[in-house]
């Protein structure tokens, strides 16, 4: 479990993270999403102890990061997959995590498998990494301690499909097991996919979080059926914002179960009932850090 | 989509026990090896022992003959140590900034006085085997040379100026240390250390030379001019003092200002 309370971290005048205040749960993957230089990073390096908070704290299962006495068994962190000394072999970062943490030689190989990098590749130098090997690379750093909790900044960054599919397999098996996994990325679709719960942030400043289930609630409805007016009417006699497109469409900011109830009284069948998710969590993304976002003028 | 939605049930993971914490030879033997094995950090340290021999065959070719002892050797060969061993200790530093490596040292050891006492102990432990195979490679020298020459093998290195030889070499090292802590960026940090090795050093040569007030003081000021008399040896007390106190200004409040940036620095 992660902890962030009241976390502020000030830069002279500018503020960048403002009083922000969210828990990672176990067995969840709870994905941090924000537009670039919305404070993610910034949050992260605090909870790894990396950066000083100005006021406030981040602990990772009730103790702070400092605290733990090998980090690398407890919490696997990967901030920035190219901070890595590119002098050095794949195979020679992950021994130098290995004989930090006090753990068997053996664990490089293993990892250097479960992250797909064939032994050649390992002993290539970092500097003739692609990005994608990079993240592989850092996964693998962060995965070597066999550690509970999960810190990963935009840990999709560089890897082709195959690899996101990969990764999204990865971090969910490591929930279900009980894990704690944070993940932040810009990219709402990455993150919807695989994420529980949502933390959102724009400006520093958390702008929803909660479970996927209730912001996609909160990002309304789309129900199909033979007779779109009379339940858009329906819907609006029961007090709903109704849109109706071309094709037919009814799309409502009520939650599917009141939509459906709606329906039932009015006795109108319906052909499909389902939360806006995709397209409504990017509106609502949108919408919540259209402020902070640089194209927030036009939007 | 409609699986996301529901609560997953989490699988009870093994009991764990609290790990142990990392104690300090581990962490001392990472940043040793962290010296080695780049290419560049390979080739710095392999330097050393080339450096040493060159500088020995160097001795044997040119050096009159009548003039062949310890000494010449061991001066020979400690030139090039002067500049390599203060070199391996800036990279030990500041690569962790430059390469950004420091994200994941600092993070998997979360405390980085730790890591920087490693790498100063570290970094002492190569400069004192470093210094130790000169030593031996420069006698090797000495014994064959002579032969060679067909004079009388002489040492004339007591123990006591070996003693303050190494200590000179160290307190290079502690320099190279300390501009890395201060500057933490490779290219920076070794500029710096050419600045006060090869470029102060003709400046205040030349202060020295014009100004009579600084011609007195010059032990006090100038840490590079005091402490290069202990590769003479036989210091004076007066000679000690020069030492201390201009190594307080160059050196050690350097250090101690550069160790607190280090702590308390935003590492990205």
């Amino acid at each position: 479990m992660i902890t962030v309370d009241s976390l502020t971290v000030r830069y002279g005048r500018f503020t960048a993270v403002d009083d922000v205040s969210f828990t990672a749960r176990s067995g969840r993957v709870t994905g941090f999403l924000g537009p670039n230089g919305a404070g993610k990073s910034t949050t992260m390096r605090v909870m790894v102890g990396l950066t000083r908070p100005t006021t406030g704290s981040a602990s990772i299962s009730g103790h702070p990061f400092a605290d733990l006495p090998n980090p690398g068994l407890e919490v696997g962190v990967l901030l920035d997959a190219s901070a890595q000394h590119a002098g050095r072999t794949g195979r020679e970062i992950l021994t130098i995590a290995q004989r930090t943490m006090g753990l068997p030689a053996a664990r490089v190989e293993q990892m250097l498998q479960r992250v797909s990098l064939t032994s050649s590749e390992a002993d290539r130098r970092v500097r003739n990494y692609s990005l994608g090997m990079r993240q592989r690379l850092g996964i693998a750093t962060a995965l070597i301690g066999d550690p509970e909790v999960l810190i990963l900044d935009e840990p999709a960054n560089g890897l082709d499909p195959a690899g996101i599919r990969w990764m999204r397999d990865l971090l969910r098996e490591y929930a279900d097991q009980g894990g704690t996994v944070l993940l932040s990325s810009h990219l709402l679709h990455e993150i919807e996919v695989v994420a529980d719960d949502l933390v959102v942030i724009g400006n520093g400043r958390i702008v929803a979080q909660g479970t996927k289930a209730e912001l996609l609630e909160a990002a309304g409805t789309v129900v199909r059926t033979h007779d779109p007016v009379a339940l858009g009417r329906a819907l609006q006699a029961a007090g709903l914002d109704v849109t109706m497109s071309d094709d037919g469409v009814l799309r409502t900011d009520g939650a599917a179960a009141r939509v459906g109830e709606v329906a039932l009284a009015a006795g109108i069948a319906l052909t499909e009932l389902k939360s806006a998710d995709g397209a409504g969590l990017e509106e609502m993304f949108l919408e919540l850090t259209a402020e902070s976002q640089r194209e927030g003028a036009a939007a | 989509m409609s699986t996301a939605t529901l609560e997953r049930e989490t699988v009870a993971s093994s009991p764990r026990t609290t790990p142990r914490p990392i104690p300090m030879t581990r962490i001392v033997g990472v940043e040793l090896r962290k010296m080695f094995d780049t290419r560049s950090g390979f080739w710095l340290m392999t330097s050393v022992g080339i450096a040493a021999v060159l500088a020995t065959v160097a001795t044997l070719l040119f050096a009159p003959r009548d003039e062949l002892s310890y000494g010449s050797f061991a001066g020979a060969i400690g030139v090039p140590m002067t500049i390599i061993l203060p070199m391996i200790a800036v990279l030990a530093v500041t690569s962790e900034w430059s390469q950004r490596s420091g994200l994941t040292t600092f993070t998997l050891v979360p405390h980085r006085g730790r890591v920087i006492t490693a790498k100063l102990l570290g970094t002492l432990l190569v400069g004192v085997t470093s210094i130790a195979v000169a030593f031996a490679v420069g006698a090797l020298g000495n014994v064959v040379g002579s032969a060679i020459a067909g004079v009388d093998t002489s040492w004339d290195i007591s123990l006591g100026n070996a003693a303050t030889i190494f200590l000179a070499d160290a307190l290079g090292m502690l320099m190279g240390f300390t501009l890395g802590v201060l500057i933490r960026n490779s290219p920076g940090a070794i500029v710096g250390y050419f600045v006060y090795a090869l470029v102060l050093p003709a400046i205040f040569e030349a202060l020295s030379a014009y100004q009579d007030w600084f011609h007195d003081l010059r032990g006090w000021i100038d840490f590079n001019f005091a402490s290069s008399a202990l590769y003479d040896g036989g210091l004076s007390a007066t000679e000690w003092a020069h030492v201390a106190v201009s190594g307080t200004f160059w050196l050690l409040i350097p250090l101690l200002v550069g160790l607190r940036l280090v702590l308390r620095s935003e590492v990205k």
